[in-house]
């Protein structure tokens, strides 16, 4: 079965990432995330199949999945080379500006390095990419215990800083 | 200046512990070269032509003495005893080892300092004014806004892996010395009609391949909005600047290529979400930051010292010196001093450990214990006594910091080019010396007056070159290096990015060449103009014409 980190541990994960389906007939049984493309052309289908997720590219808009983020059971962005940040942007707008609180998958080339980085944009789950070992990994989930900025996970620092008395 | 509380420093020092632990996967074979190669460009380190070059940040140009002795002391136990300050107030070290940068992490961390995205495809280190909270023309201290955008940039993790790099500058002067108009956004601190402060946002600015002149989007920004704001204009340039051509791919094309009264609509459109949001930066906010930049209590001093005006009359090399390398300064009695690190024969901006050591006494001694770095490459003490400036001077002078060249052809600014440089087309430094040679007559180079020369080698544009008044441009000709000049480039609240005049030339050529600029223009000249003054009212024929006439 293949290894997911989700919040913080390594589990199983039958989930799979459908890159190529066109219709809903190419879509194989159990759990899945279908492109973007083939939930807009046949949500009603998929939705009466169930247990179907969506999975974004870098270009996708998430803003066409705002009206379906409390039915989907998972999102994933995918991120085609750890270098192409779009995706970053992606789950935030998911999280913050269209309400998703299901899980937020981060697909692709993913890599222990860039963890930290995604926890804060708002994913609570990764699929590494091929050959990199989760349970390894696990130990960058902690390499930054917070941040300056305003995420959908915490207020930014100032707002925070008098009642934490962080002394100098 | 700023000083970290213990939750700045356990980021910082999170950081370290994170690098070290990369560092080590790398040596042992864990992470491939492509692997590793943004995690230590994030911090700041480079392969080079002869060993890594690790890039330390100086956030807007400020640093204590306590900070330079740590940067001298690794200048002396990690590298060759000597450091090279940029155009982008940041130091530059060319011979560290790569198992030991976690260790000059470590030693910079305990002193508040980093170099954290000194390099890569992120949000560099925020550069400002080297007058900043001294200069008399200041609408506000531009440095407690610095502060606040260098902890937004500091690892914020929509924005690490940009499509380009991406540099933020800020002034809060009226004359623009943070060359704010050519970065990717430029701030600058103004009021509105009821006196509020906020800043006029210019974006898509920078030099490089395209030089571009940056677009105000936004005339005013109430200072809450700030990184509201911030955050929208990076969106926007996250999800849609190219990717798919790293030449296209920095802000300055998106904002072209959707043109900018388009793109500021982006902006504004992202912005009206976030705006009022969470990350609005409350009074209390800048208050605290403020403080950190509170003036420091001068003494009253009489506006003329009796005794620096009879040195200045006593000595002519004084008076050269303060007529060059002195700034006014906002409070009576005290000058801005800039440091000259444009010694002939020395590299512009290298300084040794031994006079990094030396410059911190003196800073303590003279200027309560802090300096700045300039864009220009040029150390400042920013609360100097009159009465002290002579005995200042005679030691600067035995340092060799005292060539009095601030604003004249010879302050040339340069990258490291060839010498150092992997990306280099062609050398630099060698053309900055051979010019500084043949402009060795003081007199001569104070009737030419001020003159920006800038000298860049390749067109990645680190020195700036393309808003030098005579910028320089090395450029790769079938394996032979070349010459590209341009004039009437200028940095500033006027910046323009200056014309080619034509084909390039050999480097032994560069010095009469620039000789022949220099004596069109002092053939040509109306009474007090500058040399840029004169190549905007003339054009480049004259210029050209003269440079390329025979016995060249």
């Amino acid at each position: 079965m293949p290894k997911l980190i989700r919040r913080g541990a390594v589990v199983d994960d039958a989930r799979v990432v459908v890159r190529n389906a066109i219709a809903v007939a190419d879509v194989p049984a159990g759990p899945v995330l279908v492109p973007l493309s083939l939930w807009t052309s046949a949500r009603d289908a998929l939705l009466a199949r169930g247990n179907v997720g969506v999975w974004l590219a870098p270009t996708d808009d998430p803003a066409t999945l705002a009206d379906d983020t409390a039915r989907l059971p998972a999102i994933a962005v995918d991120f085609p080379a750890f270098t192409d940040g779009r995706g970053y942007s992606t789950a935030r707008l998911l999280r913050e500006r269209y309400g998703y609180t299901g899980e937020l998958r981060a697909v692709g080339d993913i890599q222990r390095d860039q963890l930290a980085y995604l926890v804060q944009a708002g994913f609570d789950a990764f699929a590494l990419a091929e050959g990199r070992d989760p349970q390894a990994a696990l130990a960058s989930l902690a390499d930054f215990t917070d941040g300056y900025q305003h995420t959908g996970l915490r207020t930014p620092w100032f707002r925070r800083r008098a009642a934490a008395g962080a002394g100098a | 200046m700023y000083r970290y509380d213990s939750f700045d420093q356990r980021i910082v020092d999170e950081r370290v512990a994170q690098f070290r632990d990369q560092t080590r996967r790398y040596l042992a074979g864990e992470l491939s070269d492509d692997d590793f190669r943004p995690l230590r460009l994030q911090n700041g380190l480079y392969i080079q032509k002869h060993a890594p070059m690790l890039r330390v940040a100086i956030p807007y140009g400020q640093l204590s003495s306590r900070q330079l002795r740590t940067l001298a002391h690794i200048g002396r136990v990690y590298d060759r005893g000597y450091g090279h300050f940029t155009t982008r107030q940041n130091i530059q070290y060319n011979w560290p080892e790569l198992a030991r940068v976690p260790d000059i992490l470590a030693e910079l961390a305990r002193v508040e300092m980093h170099a954290i995205q000194t390099s890569g495809n992120c949000i560099r280190n925020v550069t400002s004014d080297h007058y900043a909270g001294v200069a008399a023309d200041e609408i506000a201290d531009p440095r407690p806004y610095s502060e606040l955008v260098r902890q937004w940039s500091t690892f914020h993790p929509e924005f690490a892996y940009l499509p380009r790099k991406f540099k933020i500058a800020i002034t809060g002067a009226t004359h623009d010395r943070a060359a704010i108009l050519v970065h990717d956004i430029g701030l600058q601190i103004v009021r509105d009609a009821r006196g509020e402060l906020g800043f006029r946002v210019a974006v898509g600015g920078g030099l490089g391949r395209t030089p571009i002149v940056g677009h105000v989007i936004r005339e005013f920004l109430p200072r809450a909005e700030i990184l509201n704001y911030l955050d929208a204009i990076l969106r926007v340039y996250n999800r849609f600047g190219r990717r798919d051509n790293k030449y296209k791919a920095r802000i300055k094309i998106l904002v072209k290529e959707r043109k900018p009264a388009v793109f500021a609509a982006d902006v504004e459109a992202e912005w009206a979400h976030l705006r009022s949001g969470p990350a609005t930066v409350p009074a209390e906010e800048f208050a605290r930051l403020e403080a950190f930049f509170a003036p420091p209590r001068y003494d009253t001093l009489a506006s003329d010292d009796a005794g620096y005006r009879s040195a200045l009359a006593d000595n002519r090399a004084f008076a050269n010196w303060a007529a060059r390398n002195l700034h006014p300064h906002k409070v009576r009695g005290y000058a801005i001093v800039t440091l000259s690190l444009k010694k002939t024969g020395i590299p512009p901006g290298d300084v040794t450990s031994d006079q990094m050591d030396a410059i911190a006494n003196l800073a303590d001694r003279f200027s309560l214990g802090e300096l700045r770095v300039s864009h220009e490459q040029n150390l400042v003490f920013t609360d100097v006594r009159q009465s002290e400036l002579l005995a200042l001077w005679k030691e600067l002078k035995t340092l060799g910091l005292a060539t009095p060249n601030i604003g004249l052809l010879t302050n040339i600014v340069c990258c490291p080019g060839g010498d150092f440089c992997s990306l280099a087309n062609a050398k630099s430094i060698p053309i900055a010396e051979a010019i500084q040679r043949r402009f060795d007559d003081l007199d001569y180079l104070h009737d030419i007056g001020e003159l920006d020369l800038n000298i860049s080698g390749c067109m990645n544009a680190c020195g700036h070159h393309h808003v030098g008044h005579i910028g320089v441009l090395g450029v790769d000709k079938n394996g032979s290096e070349w010459y590209q000049v341009t004039i009437g480039g200028t940095q500033g609240e006027h910046a323009a990015i200056g014309k080619v005049i034509g084909p390039s030339f050999a480097a032994d050529d560069m010095p009469e060449v620039v000789a022949r600029l220099i004596e069109t223009y002092v053939h040509i000249r109306r009474e007090d103009e500058r040399f840029v003054d004169t190549v905007r009212r003339v054009g480049i024929d004259p210029f050209k014409e003269r440079v390329y006439a025979e016995a060249h």
